[in-house]
Formats: structure tokens, C-alpha cells, sequence
């Protein structure tokens, strides 16, 4: 008999290719998805050393990061932006990888389109050259960002040295109360571990409020295990995620469906099996959370204050949340819920699934953005997600209520193509990142669910939904 | 890669904890099709204030750069290492690193230098008026006060920093075993392949 062991450690144990005796391993890479920012200087290494792409079937190409989300059908406005564009299409033609095109209706944001195009399957190891690859885990696969030497070593012989990573378990207990997400959640864990208590892990997530989520909501989760440091998160396989692949443009189909369920049962963690560490989050007791701060472990219920540096215990913190309340313009003690915010943005590869725009389409309906809302930008994260919400009219309940309906992309998850928050503006934001710049130079980001964005808006400051919805 | 044994010379003392890779290259900079030229951005918010630590004349191309816990956290962006090393940095020595970082930072031949906080206290004031040695031979930092700091380094990562070897050429190396794995899998797990293209 087997000892037993973790997910985690059998999809490790599947994809070892060899092991050496540095401790290191040569690591399998099934999937490989790539994007127009970390790519052009591993396609030049290939082109310099003269190697070829050794597994194009198993790489898929996506423009992303620096589309601009209107005026789609026009060419690229910034010369640097079109020039990256344009180089992924050359080099993807180069070397025979399949590209969803900028135009196409299946275009969207990497993390968004792996799952969506049964690309993303369980058991696989999938990498990306973007620290949110961690998105993936929520089927089941060993998903992590890569750099672009990474991404060249990927390229030129589909493997990976690799170490083994401890493992944890993030255990989230009972059930959410009304209103809660599983962006709340993602924000719990982040909070209760600090952006550096993963560093070396990868998490599995498990517990009651997991098993609840839909696998769109542990993508959300998953999608945040990088801002708590680790390397990875994962979620057992299971009965959802067998039926969200199903019928998928890239899942498989007929007896190599069949014979993949039956691979894919075999995964999750066994009885007895052991995690490195174990960390337990009672899900009932969780709020609505928003960030107060430039590190997105600085989450406090919406019902709280902004703290004051005093309160942390640690002197770096404590330095750390006075230049933050400085950077934020935030005086400690004020109530999160007398916040005024300029900027809304419902959108990124945490928070741009049709699941998304339904919860915040719900809290729109029948309201109106508030007068000092500057922006209100809700970007789908694909095409595809796009024409759902559109089949199913929230578009117009968003253009009802006097948000901007965009084209996807990573929009103003970062500072990188035309969305922006003005320098010294706030933006109520779904994405995951809250860093200094991060949407923009001198702007000021407030981490928080997609229903509370919406609640944001149509009141002009940060608002607890609960009170709209009650 | 150029191969790396001892560097001895200006240390910038940093010091800042939990630098993040937005503060390192701010993403609008990322916008390259080449690995070069980076430098000039590099932490473009620090230095657009002219008293910076970074551009005195002193500093400004110092080989070594001190900092505080969990440097280079957030994204896995590889123009940080990219555009520390453009800056002049070969060295960057930190109570602890983050991950992925740290690994972009080898492969880009920038060693990363693990010490405690005391010890990096110590290098921060010494580094004020001395040059700081890191010979990664002997895995020690040394100072003209006869301080002397052991540190670890991965025996793996150690060798290719010295040799400046290749690591696709040291994989391709072991394409039987790749190709070995991959006969096995297309017989295993058949639903794999063929995966980027359309199946229906
Ligand atoms: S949406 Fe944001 S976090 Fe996600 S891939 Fe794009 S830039 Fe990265």
C-alpha cells in the first residue's frame, strides 16, 4: 500500500521526468499559456540559440494586457502596446502556435480564457508568464506564474527544473452569510495570512465554503494564493468541475473524456494524507472586506475603521501602514463606509466571469451611478463572457445604471494600457492587486467584492451591500 | 550569462521591506520586446525625487543593492531582475526574498544574498563610507572590518552562477528522458495532446 498522499503531490509525482540529486526535478509541463508582455524575450532567446518550440500543440497564445477595451476595431493607439501586439502575432506564426486573435470572439484575459476553452484540465501541471496563473488551480491543476527565461525553457523542451514546494492547507470552515463572495474569502486568506505567510506553499483549499463555491468562485480564490506569497492553489477535482469542462472547445471529447474523468477522480488529496501546515478560517464569520491600504493583506470589514499604525505589533508594519495611510490619504480611525471613491472597476482575471457581472448586475438593476463617479468601467473577461451577458441583457442594466460596457481585457487591473485611475484619485476595484501605481501613477486602490463595487458606485463611496440588498 | 565569483564594491543601503515589483519597474514600463535598457525606469517613483538614494554619485552603478524582508514580492514580471542588473546591480542581500523572484533573479545570473536582519543592520551602516565583498565561491560576505557573513545558497543555483551555464542547454541535455516521459504519456493520458487546437 501507498502512503498516503496530497493532490498536490500526485500531480507533482506525475510529471516528474527525472528527478536529479540536487533535489531538484525535471517537471512536465502539459499546458503552456502565453500572452504579449512576458513572451517577445523568450521567442528572441529561441530565435538567438536557433531552438524551435518543441510543443506547440500545447501552447496557446492570447493578447491581454495591453488591449485597449473600446474602440476595438481601430489599430492600437500607443505605438509600444500595437508593437507587442503585433510581435506576438509574428512570433506565434514563427513558431506555430495557435493564437486567439485580439478581434476574435473567444479573446480575453489568459487566466479568463484557459478554463473557459477546456484548456485548463485537472491533474495537468499549466504555466504562465503572469503571477495570477494560480487562477487554474481551481480545477485542479498545478497552475503557477513563470518568468520569461522560465518561459523560454518551457518553450524549448516543455519542462521545468523545479523543487518540490511545502504544502499547506487553507481549511475555510461553515457556510457564508448573505451577500458574502468568494472574493470575500479570497480576501479573508490573504488577510489572515499576510502577503508573505504562502511564500515556498502551495495551498490546497478545502473546507465546507470551498466546496460550496462554483468553480468560476474558486477561481476567485485561487487567483489570490500569489498575494499570499504561495506558489500555487489548488482545489480537489470534483463532480463541478467535471461538468464545468464538459463540451468545451479544447476539453476532450468522447472515450478520452471518459478515460479522463476516470483519471481525474483519482486526485484529490487521500484520507490521511498530511499538509506541511494547516491553516483554518471559520467561513461563517466573514464580512464583506475591503483594503485599506497598498498591500492586499491590509483587508478590514466594511463595517470597520481604517487602523492606525499603532495597532500593528510589528515595527516594519507599523512603518509600513503610516506610509500607506500617507500614499492612501486616509487618516486612521475614519469608517471605511464614509470612503468617497472617483473610479469603479469591475473587471480582471479575479473578477470578470459571467458569475461576476451577475452579482454585480444585481445590485445595479433598478440604480444609477453616483454623480461623483468619474469612471465605471465593467470589463467582461472574454468574448465569450461578454456575449453571455449580453444574451442575458446585463449589459443593458449596466448601461441602465451609467457604467461604461468595455471589451475584455485586463483594463484597469494595472497600469499598462489606456484605463487609468487619475494620480490622487480612488478606485472601488475588484482586481487583486492594490500596490502603489498599480492603476496608474498616484493612483488609490480599494480591493473589493463585484457586488460591493456596484454598491460603491451608486452611492459614491464604499458602502456595505448588505444595507442595499436588505 | 557571465559567470559570477566576487564582487566587491558600493553597497546601496536600501533597506526598505516588502519592495514589490511594481516598485522595482512600474508595469508601465514593461512594454519591451528586448531584455536591455530597463535600467533608466527602475524604480522610477523613488527616483523622481532628485535626493535619492539611488542616483547620488556615489551609488549611482554600485554593484550591490541592500534591502529589507521579502524583496521583489508581487508580480513574476522577470524586467525586476532585468532592470536591477541594467542599473549595475549584481547583488541584492535581504533578510528573504520572494519566490518567484527569486528564481528570475539566478537565471538572470543577479545573486541574491539571504542574511539576518542584525547582520544586514550592520552591512547597511558599514556600506555608508566601505565596500561590501560577496564571494559566492566561499558563500561568504565580508567587509574591510573583518565582518564575515556566511550565507546558503542553493548548491544547484550556485553551480550555474559560477559557470553562467546555460540551463536550456543543460535540459536539452536530458532530451531521452523527455522524450522517454512523453511516449508514456501520450499512451497514459492520450487527452492531452493536441490541446491548443479547437477540438470542436
Ligand atoms: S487582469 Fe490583472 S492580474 Fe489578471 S492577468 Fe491581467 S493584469 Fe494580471
Amino acid at each position: 500500500m501507498t502512503n498516503p498522499r496530497t493532490l498536490y503531490t500526485k500531480i507533482w509525482d506525475d510529471h516528474v521526468v527525472e528527478q536529479r540529486d540536487d533535489g531538484t526535478a525535471l517537471m512536465w509541463i502539459d499546458r503552456h499559456l502565453i500572452h504579449e508582455v512576458t513572451t517577445p524575450q523568450a521567442f528572441e532567446g529561441l530565435r538567438l540559440a536557433g531552438r524551435t518550440l518543441h510543443r506547440p500543440d500545447l501552447t496557446l497564445a492570447v493578447p491581454d494586457h495591453n488591449v485597449p477595451t473600446d474602440h476595438r476595431f481601430e489599430p492600437i493607439a500607443d505605438p509600444q502596446s500595437a508593437l507587442q501586439v503585433e510581435t506576438l502575432t509574428a512570433n506565434c506564426a514563427e513558431f506555430g502556435v495557435e493564437m486567439i486573435e485580439l478581434n476574435a470572439a473567444a479573446q480575453g484575459i489568459v487566466h479568463v480564457i484557459g478554463p473557459e476553452q477546456g484548456f485548463t484540465l485537472p491533474g495537468t501541471t499549466l504555466v504562465c508568464g503572469d503571477s495570477h496563473t494560480a487562477t487554474h488551480g481551481a480545477l485542479g491543476s498545478l497552475a503557477f506564474g513563470i518568468g520569461t527565461t522560465e518561459v523560454e525553457h518551457v518553450f524549448a523542451t516543455q519542462t521545468l527544473l523545479l523543487k518540490q514546494s511545502s504544502s499547506m492547507e487553507v481549511r475555510v470552515t461553515g457556510s457564508l452569510g448573505y451577500s458574502i463572495s468568494a472574493k470575500d474569502v479570497a480576501l479573508a486568506i490573504v488577510g489572515a495570512l499576510g502577503t508573505a505567510g504562502g511564500t515556498g506553499s502551495v495551498i490546497e483549499y478545502t473546507g465546507d465554503v470551498i466546496a460550496a463555491l462554483s468553480i468560476e468562485g474558486r477561481m476567485t480564490v485561487c487567483n489570490m494564493a500569489i498575494e499570499a506569497g504561495a506558489r500555487a492553489g489548488l482545489v480537489a477535482p470534483d463532480a463541478k468541475a467535471f461538468e464545468y469542462l464538459r463540451g468545451r472547445p479544447r476539453s476532450p471529447a468522447g472515450a478520452e473524456w471518459d478515460a479522463a474523468v476516470a483519471y481525474w477522480r483519482t486526485l484529490p488529496s487521500d484520507a490521511g494524507a498530511t499538509y506541511d501546515r494547516v491553516v483554518t478560517i471559520d467561513g461563517s464569520a466573514i464580512a464583506p472586506l475591503v483594503t485599506w491600504g497598498t498591500s492586499p493583506e491590509d483587508v478590514v470589514a466594511i463595517t470597520g475603521v481604517v487602523p492606525s499604525p499603532d495597532s500593528f505589533a510589528d515595527a516594519s508594519k507599523r512603518l509600513a501602514a503610516a506610509k500607506s495611510l500617507d500614499y492612501m490619504g486616509l487618516a486612521p480611525g475614519t469608517r471605511l463606509e464614509d470612503v468617497v471613491v472617483e473610479n469603479i472597476f469591475i473587471g480582471s482575471c479575479t473578477n470578470s466571469r459571467i458569475e461576476d457581472l451577475r452579482a454585480a448586475a444585481a445590485v445595479a438593476r433598478g440604480r444609477h451611478v453616483a454623480s461623483g463617479i468619474r469612471q465605471a468601467l465593467v470589463v467582461p473577461g472574454s468574448g465569450l463572457v461578454k456575449l453571455q451577458a449580453e444574451a442575458e441583457g446585463l449589459d443593458r442594466i449596466f448601461i441602465e445604471a451609467g457604467f461604461d460596457w468595455r471589451a475584455p481585457g485586463c483594463s484597469m487591473c494595472l497600469g499598462m494600457n489606456p484605463d487609468k485611475v487619475p494620480a490622487g484619485e480612488r478606485c472601488a476595484s475588484t482586481s487583486n492587486r492594490n500596490f502603489v501605481g498599480r492603476q496608474g501613477p498616484g493612483s488609490r486602490t480599494h480591493l473589493l467584492s463585484p457586488a460591493m463595487a456596484v454598491a460603491a458606485a451608486v452611492t459614491g463611496r464604499l458602502t456595505d451591500v448588505r444595507e442595499l440588498m436588505a | 550569462m557571465t559567470p559570477f565569483h566576487t564582487v566587491t564594491g558600493i553597497a546601496v543601503p536600501f533597506g526598505a521591506a516588502n519592495v514589490d515589483t511594481d516598485v522595482i519597474i512600474p508595469s508601465r514600463f514593461l512594454k519591451t520586446v528586448t531584455r536591455s535598457g530597463l535600467g533608466a525606469s527602475a524604480f522610477d517613483v523613488i527616483r523622481s525625487d532628485p535626493g535619492n538614494i539611488f542616483d547620488t554619485p556615489r551609488n549611482s552603478g554600485a554593484p550591490i543593492l541592500i534591502a529589507g524582508d521579502n524583496f521583489g514580492c508581487g508580480s513574476s514580471r522577470e524586467h525586476a531582475p532585468w532592470a536591477l542588473a541594467d542599473m549595475g546591480f549584481r547583488v541584492v542581500i535581504a533578510p528573504s526574498f520572494a519566490d518567484i523572484f527569486s528564481g528570475n533573479a539566478y537565471k538572470n545570473g543577479l545573486v541574491l544574498v539571504e542574511l539576518p536582519q542584525e547582520q544586514i543592520d550592520r552591512l547597511m551602516s558599514v556600506a555608508a563610507d566601505a565596500d561590501i565583498t560577496v564571494d559566492l565561491e566561499n558563500q561568504v560576505v565580508t567587509t574591510e572590518y573583518q565582518d564575515r557573513f556566511a550565507f546558503a545558497v542553493d548548491p544547484f543555483r550556485k553551480a550555474a552562477l559560477l559557470s553562467g551555464q546555460d540551463e536550456i542547454g543543460l535540459t536539452l541535455t536530458m532530451a531521452p528522458a523527455i522524450e522517454r516521459y512523453e511516449t508514456r504519456i501520450a499512451d497514459e493520458r492520450p487527452w492531452l495532446a493536441g490541446a491548443a487546437a479547437r477540438r470542436f
